[in-house]
């Protein structure tokens, strides 16, 4: 799989995300649904808030995770266009090597200036 | 098609590009070495790049300018970290203003480039990564490309998977 869906790759983490779909949830409230230590789920929740996907509020002594679903689509929507990007200027790479391979004398800004 | 793979990192906002070619080392390496080659496939055809200052050692900066088909120009700058000709690059890339100050409120990525020897011809690898979430999503409110739908229906459907 992809690893851009690395923070979306781990069942409980899908979970957790799904459950906070519906409403935020203290860290917790989320913890007692999962035979693991608080801690654990704690890491979780880190994994998928450093991925953007959920944020963190305090509200009196309780934490509280949601998930922002704009910021699903931005993240993944960066890393596109980064990619696209690229593989626009890879690919005018290859046909500037491929041209000049071809015609090497045929372009007097190339060649090595020595 | 040159690219080989490309892995997108959501956790540490990466993105990694492999392309093989069937050119050496050497002569990839011009195609960032030499200004005159960089300006031919940095920018899209509808955007061309001129490059103004090109100093490919560590400290050293590239600017250039990309001019869009209103003539509009777009200014950005490298700064270059590391360099060992002609097997890897490193710098940052940003945005500048029209005077060619940087500017602070537009995406600034680090580039790591490799290139290596392999079957005869050479390895590409670029490493992409976004200096901070922010910055990340700051690139999405420029919206310098289209054709989000389908990744954020594939997003939906592992998210109902």
């Amino acid at each position: 799989m992809d690893r851009l869906f690395h923070a979306l790759a781990d069942t409980t983490r899908r979970d957790i995300l799904r459950r906070c779909v519906r409403g935020e949830l203290s860290v917790s409230r989320l913890a007692a649904g999962y035979p693991m230590s608080f801690a654990a789920v704690q890491k979780h929740v880190a994994v998928l808030e450093r991925a953007g996907l959920v944020v963190k509020q305090r509200r009196g002594r309780e934490q509280l995770v949601c998930t922002d679903p704009a910021a699903v689509d931005r993240a993944r929507q960066a890393l596109d266009e980064l990619e696209s990007a690229w593989r626009g200027r890879v690919d005018r790479m290859a046909r500037l090597l491929a041209d000049t391979a071809e015609d090497p004398e045929d372009n007097p800004t190339e060649g090595p200036e020595k | 098609m040159s690219v080989t793979s490309v892995d997108k990192d959501f956790d540490n906002l990466t993105l990694t590009l492999i392309a093989d070619f069937a050119a050496p080392a050497e002569r990839v390496w011009q195609l960032w070495a030499d200004p005159r080659q960089l300006e031919r496939w940095w920018g899209p055809p509808t955007y061309p790049a001129t490059v103004e200052d090109h100093d490919l050692t560590p400290g050293g900066s590239v600017t250039y300018f990309m001019t869009g088909p209103e003539g509009d120009k777009h200014r950005g700058w490298w700064r270059v970290t590391s360099v060992t000709p002609p097997t890897s690059l490193e710098f940052t890339d940003g945005f500048a203003d029209q005077d060619g100050k940087p500017a602070t409120d537009m995406p600034i990525t680090t580039v790591h480039v490799q290139l290596a020897e392999r079957d005869g011809g050479t390895r590409l690898e670029i490493r992409s990564v976004f200096d901070s979430r922010e910055q990340m999503e700051q690139l999405v409110k420029m919206g310098m490309a289209e054709g989000f739908q389908e990744a954020v229906g594939q997003m939906d459907a592992l998210l109902a998977a």
